[in-house]
């Protein structure tokens, strides 16, 4: 652990200017996962920057476009009990609320949950190569431990998963990232803010060091009749995702209108497959043509040993789903899955 | 070499580096000198000298260092003390009044909801904060919204029975 300084801002432009100072300098916000790393010596600020103050990021507000605009300081737990967000996305909400604990929710923030890092054992455990944390120097997880490990859009560098619930819902309801930085504003799409390993897994994303997430956009659709979020994990709760799927549908006389799959748990950022989802577009929603779909989805997969067990459970998962999202009135966050 | 310089600079105490802090702390206001890295976990523990907050894992595993902070149940070792300059903490010494224990209190012995009670203070702040968001409805609901209070003992089944008593009692 080291030493760091602290200074508090109060607005966007106070916050860039003051992260453009120093490479080394880093955001604070909740602080749930950043002040974890730097306690097991993975993550060394030389400066933090506590963002708590700007309170032009602290909203949730309907937009004139009829969506809804997240701030990136709203908490976790305000954003899923929001009125309008578990009305309209309820999706989010059950995303949100399967992830980390009570406690936790209350502390960490939107714009934080897109930053959280990977949980793999390696990468935690400074003794062990890794190529995220110390890039060139290896990945022991391709041949060791790997139960939790990726199986979809894998480099040979790094088999590390994106650990969020949250994020796999908004990029199922194809979210925006709004990010501000010396050279203005720009959005991101959501699957587009994280990205694979490839051949530098020490970057998780695409935000560059002098920019500020400063909210979400959820656009104007609404998939509040058919949803499901499935997590499925070692223990019910308060534990990271093995396999995570959410599913958003718009049925029209009994035939699939639109429909959204995104992946949690198998990859280095949320998974979609496009042309899967198009493959279901216009079928009728039952085990069959889900099935089919998911097998599609899991096309490419590849297991390195402890995981190999997830591609079929991918599988599983996307279909039970996919059934589950016909009936979300039969889902409660911390239920056995039914079905 | 470099990495055990870094190791006694923190052990180190660096006057220049601290700033004041107030903090409300069961009602009583706290002015602490700390320095950024100090954890609100340690404020409140080394700081304030209120020992009944406990340091579980220290990396928000365990949930024995809840406290309620605003009303609000968070874990105090992944807070740092001057981000929650102006905050209004409440801790497990803070919740009886008058000599009174807490009705919480009561119920976890009452229905023998610890063994070691090393939890206990982490579980009860919990569990306030948890009856105060009206989230949680059902038992199954009420086990779902503690999960983030680890019992080693082994004493969950009587900690539900104890805040589920409290629960259906206050409503």
């Amino acid at each position: 652990m080291n030493n760091f300084t602290y200074k508090k801002v109060e607005t966007i432009n106070e916050a860039v200017q003051e992260i453009s100072k120093n490479k080394k300098a880093n955001f604070i916000a909740g602080g749930t996962n950043l002040i974890d790393l730097w306690k097991y010596d993975l993550a060394h600020p030389e400066s933090l920057i506590d963002i708590n103050s700007v309170s032009t990021m602290k909203q949730i507000k309907v937009l004139e476009s009829g969506g809804l605009s997240l701030g990136a300081l709203v908490t976790n737990s305000d954003t899923a009990y929001d009125a309008i967000v578990s009305t309209k996305y309820p999706l989010l909400s059950r995303a949100i609320l399967a992830g980390a604990s009570a406690q936790i929710r209350n502390s960490a923030t939107n714009g934080g949950n897109l930053l959280q890092r990977t949980r793999c054992y390696y990468f935690y455990d400074k003794t062990s190569p890794c190529n995220k944390r110390n890039p060139g120097s290896g990945c022991p997880a391709k041949n060791g431990l790997n139960r939790m490990h990726a199986i979809l859009g894998t480099s040979e560098n790094c088999i590390a998963v994106f650990p969020s619930d949250m994020c796999i819902a908004l990029a199922a309801l194809d979210a925006t990232v709004n990010v501000s930085g010396p050279n203005g504003d720009r959005k991101i799409a959501f699957t587009d803010f994280h990205r694979l390993a490839g051949n530098s897994p020490e970057k998780d994303n695409n935000l560059e060091h002098d920019e500020i997430i400063t909210g979400l956009t959820l656009p104007n659709e609404d998939f509040s009749q058919y949803y499901s979020y499935l997590k499925l994990r070692d223990r019910n709760s308060y534990a990271f995702a093995l396999v995570s799927v959410a599913t958003a549908m718009r049925l029209e006389h009994n035939k699939i209108e639109t429909i959204r799959i995104a992946l949690g748990g198998v990859a280095h950022k949320p998974w979609r497959d496009f042309e899967a989802e198009q493959f279901l577009e216009g079928k009728e929603p039952n085990r069959k043509n889900f099935t089919e779909a998911a097998k599609m989805i899991i096309k490419t997969a590849k297991g390195y040993g402890d995981n190999d067990f997830k591609i079929e459970l991918s599988v599983k998962a996307i279909v039970r789903n996919c059934m589950m999202a016909l009936h979300p009135e039969t889902q409660r966050p911390g239920a056995q899955p039914s079905l | 070499m470099e990495k055990e310089n870094q190791n006694n600079q923190i052990h180190h105490y660096d006057e220049s580096n601290t700033s004041v802090v107030n903090l409300t702390i069961n009602g009583n206001l706290k002015q602490l000198k700390v320095q950024p890295w100090v954890s609100l976990l340690d404020a409140i523990r080394d700081h304030s000298n209120l020992t009944g907050t406990k340091k579980g894992c220290d990396h928000g595993q365990c949930g024995a260092c809840t406290v309620l902070c605003d009303g609000k149940r968070i874990l105090s070792c992944l807070s740092l003390a001057v981000m929650k300059d102006g905050s209004e903490i409440t801790t497990i010494e803070g919740i009886a009044t008058d000599g009174d224990l807490h009705p919480l209190q009561t119920a976890f012995i009452e229905h023998d909801a610890f063994q070691c009670g090393y939890c206990t203070p982490g579980q009860i702040c919990s569990a306030i904060g948890m009856l105060q968001e009206g989230k949680a409805h059902t038992r199954e609901e009420v086990k779902e919204q503690m999960s983030g209070n680890l019992c080693r003992c082994g004493a969950n089944t009587n900690i539900i029975d104890a805040i589920m008593e409290v629960k259906e009692k206050t409503l």
